[in-house]
């Protein structure tokens, strides 16, 4: 067996445990770090398909930016675990069966028949070959338009986060007078209707005895 | 190294330069005026739509060009819905103006992520490649997910936008990966590229299938069909009624012209197997959707099942294009021409009906339950008359668009041989035309319980009027219409 083959099915070996990890670890604390295992190890599987930039890239923005974010948000919450669990075994019939229609599909599909080695041999690429250099070639010219789209789609996202949590500050003590005119009379006092104080005659005239 | 490469024509594309470029236009003037000068973004983003529906108009020439190294085809069919997306939009801003004036929600961020979802739909509509149906599909997602959450204290909505968008997110997990499958086996993303694959018999069948249930699943769940619709009740229920009435119409174009660039223009070549899955969604949304619609009292949530069934009958019009494995160019455009027929009739009368829900509400009050239609016709007998004619309309009663609609699929299913569909579906409109009728006569035989007059601004009474008119008219002359749709596929496919 070559040695690529044997870290193929280290790293192959790693990420699966990891990914299961993911999912069964009590402690999300404990899921998000092995999500950062299963990630680094994906990176190595990337590596050996000759993908440098795509590996990096991958470390840097998932394990560097995104996982990070995820462990101070994980962190910074107070997470029920318990309650996250209720319902788990009632689900599991039905969930375990999809689950596992999709695996029995999918290792049909993407045995050696279709997807084989066969049929997709290895591409020996030169020393000098530049994998970040192709990538950016195809990316800014024949898949230009939809780059533009994908920064489209992060414009988006940007407006409605801020959209969705800008409050401004609370001890802001700024007028607005645009609000101050728009302000009605409901908004400041309410009205209460209440049945009108009414003396009991009979106890009026018991006290007056 | 970049000698081949050749700069793509801009040209075709005008419409959505126009509207990224208007888009930014709209950000600045609603940072620099938005405290003080509410009305100037919304009047840009209408200026925007109609400079972008003039430019289309402009640079229609009816044939097909593709550009962007073949991710962009700009054809008839995608000039028509884009004119129709265009339409839809600007209907929606002038109807939903007071609605969203009144709840403090016209912020210049609506009226940004309306012009950007509209982007995505036109991205969709002039998709030629796998991946810009699925940036476009996104893109207009996202914009949509945003909106229904844009009243953010608001727990019902928040909700709403919470459930849409995760299973938003499944359903377009499901589509990417029915979207690897088909790109495995063709070698090709290119919507072209796999019709040719699919024609010279290169690519493996079972990968293909497998494939395509995905693809089906996650079309399916865009257009609200059964299996995949839990969300629609939720979220047209939970959202602003302006932003349900947005969700309810111009995507549903973008979704028709996804479902037909996929299935149509791609896999042709497995017509005969995404017909049977069609079938099956097809009948059981037509039956869910309108039993469920009886059971409400709540009008945003029947108009959300009564949208379940109508995309239903419209899926009638998709899956007879094939019959029997042979394929016959005029049987199959008249299918698919009758299924653009229903998505456009549908749009008409979907934002009328919810048009009436803008106009009946007001500041701190909703007219979202059925009892609030009670005697409208003393109210307003004018409006009474436009919500009659819509909801004859949709319940499919004879010299509305909507009966026409119907008329076409189910003639297309009994020709392509589904007599049995069709009788069911009939039967089921027949259910249908319960819910519908029943507003009608909530209208003109009970007795008002909301007594105040309706105050609503003269655009929205107008331009509701006109889709009044607009939905009895064109029943009357449906031939105008239905060549239309015709002679838009014929030239496009």
């Amino acid at each position: 067996m070559e040695f690529k083959t044997i870290l193929f099915y280290l790293f192959s070996a790693i990420t699966v445990v990891a990914a299961l990890r993911v999912i069964t670890a009590r402690n999300p604390v404990h899921a998000a770090l092995f999500l950062v295992l299963a990630f680094f190890n994906v990176a190595g599987l990337w590596m050996l398909l000759q993908a440098e930039f795509l590996a990096l890239a991958l470390i840097m923005v998932y394990v560097g930016a995104v996982m990070v974010l995820f462990l101070f948000v994980v962190m910074m919450l107070d997470i029920n675990i318990e309650r996250m669990r209720q319902g788990f075994w009632n689900n599991l019939p039905l969930g375990a069966l999809v689950g596992l229609l999709m695996v029995g599909e999918m290792a049909v599909v993407l045995s050696g028949r279709y997807f084989g080695l066969a049929n997709l041999p290895p591409q020996n690429m030169p020393a000098n070959y530049s994998n970040t250099k192709e990538l950016a070639r195809l990316l800014y010219t024949d898949y230009a338009y939809p780059f533009e789209i994908a920064s489209v789609i992060l414009l988006v996202a940007i407006i409605a986060a801020v959209m969705l949590t800008l409050r401004g500050r609370k001890d802001n003590k700024a007028m607005h007078s645009s609000d101050q005119i728009a302000v009605k009379a409901k908004d400041r006092m309410r009205l209460v209707k209440m049945s009108p104080e009414v003396e009991l005659p009979a106890v009026a005239a018991k006290e007056g005895e | 190294m970049l000698n081949n490469f050749v700069m793509p024509d801009l040209y075709p594309a005008a419409p959505e330069i126009f509207l990224l470029l208007m888009s930014f236009l709209v950000l600045f003037v609603d940072l620099v005026f938005g405290a003080t000068h509410r009305w100037m973004a919304a009047m840009l983003t209408v200026i925007t739509l109609i400079g972008c529906a003039a430019i289309t108009l402009v640079t229609s020439d009816g044939q097909t060009t593709l550009t962007f190294s073949n991710m962009f085809v700009d054809d008839l069919l995608s000039d028509f819905l884009k004119l129709m997306t265009y339409l839809a939009v600007i209907m929606m801003l002038v109807y939903s103006r007071q609605y969203m004036a009144d709840r403090g929600l016209d912020k210049g961020e609506f009226y940004v992520l309306v012009l950007y979802a509209t982007l995505g739909m036109m991205v969709m509509i002039s998709a030629a490649n796998l991946l810009t149906v699925y940036l476009g599909l996104e893109l207009m997602s996202l914009s949509l997910y945003g909106l229904v959450a844009i009243d953010r204290d608001n727990t019902r909505a928040t909700e709403a936008a919470m459930k849409y968008f995760v299973l938003g997110a499944l359903a377009s997990g499901l589509l990417l990966y029915g979207m690897s499958m088909i790109y495995g086996a063709t070698g090709s993303l290119e919507i072209g590229g796999i019709a040719q694959a699919l024609y010279h018999g290169q690519a493996e069948k079972p990968v293909l299938v497998l494939g395509l249930v995905f693809l089906v699943a996650g079309i399916g769940f865009k257009l609200g069909l059964v299996p995949f619709h839990m969300w629609i009740p939720d979220v047209y229920h939970g959202a602003p009624t302006a932003v349900t009435m947005f969700i309810g119409s111009a995507p549903k174009l973008a979704a028709f012209a996804m479902a037909l660039r996929l299935l149509v223009y791609g896999l042709f070549g497995l017509a005969v197997d995404w017909q049977q899955m069609l079938l099956i969604m097809a009948v059981l949304s037509i039956g869910l959707g309108n039993l469920a619609a009886i059971a409400q009292t709540n009008i945003k949530r029947m108009l959300a099942y009564s949208a379940i069934s109508h995309m239903g009958y419209m899926v009638l019009g998709l899956m007879s294009g094939v019959v029997g494995g042979q394929i016959d160019p005029f049987t199959a455009i008249n299918a698919y021409s009758s299924a653009l027929y229903y998505t456009v009739a549908y749009v008409l009368m979907s934002l009328g009906a919810f048009g009436m829900v803008l106009l009946l509400s007001r500041a701190g009050y909703e007219a979202e339950n059925l009892e609030d239609f009670k005697g409208l016709n003393k109210r307003s007998p004018w409006f009474a008359a436009v919500m009659l004619v819509i909801m004859f309309s949709m319940a499919g009663i004879p010299f509305f668009i909507g009966f026409f609609a119907k008329f076409a699929v189910l003639l297309a299913a009994i020709k392509a041989g589904y007599t049995t569909v069709a009788v069911i579906a009939v039967m089921f409109s027949l259910i249908g035309a319960f819910y519908y009728l029943r507003v009608v006569k909530l209208m003109y035989f009970d007795t008002p319980v909301d007594s105040a007059p309706i105050k609503a601004g003269m655009d929205l009474r107008f331009l509701l009027s006109l889709n009044g008119i607009a939905v009895a008219a064109f029943g009357l002359f449906p031939d105008a219409v239905m060549m239309v749709c015709t002679t838009t596929l014929m030239r496009s496919l």
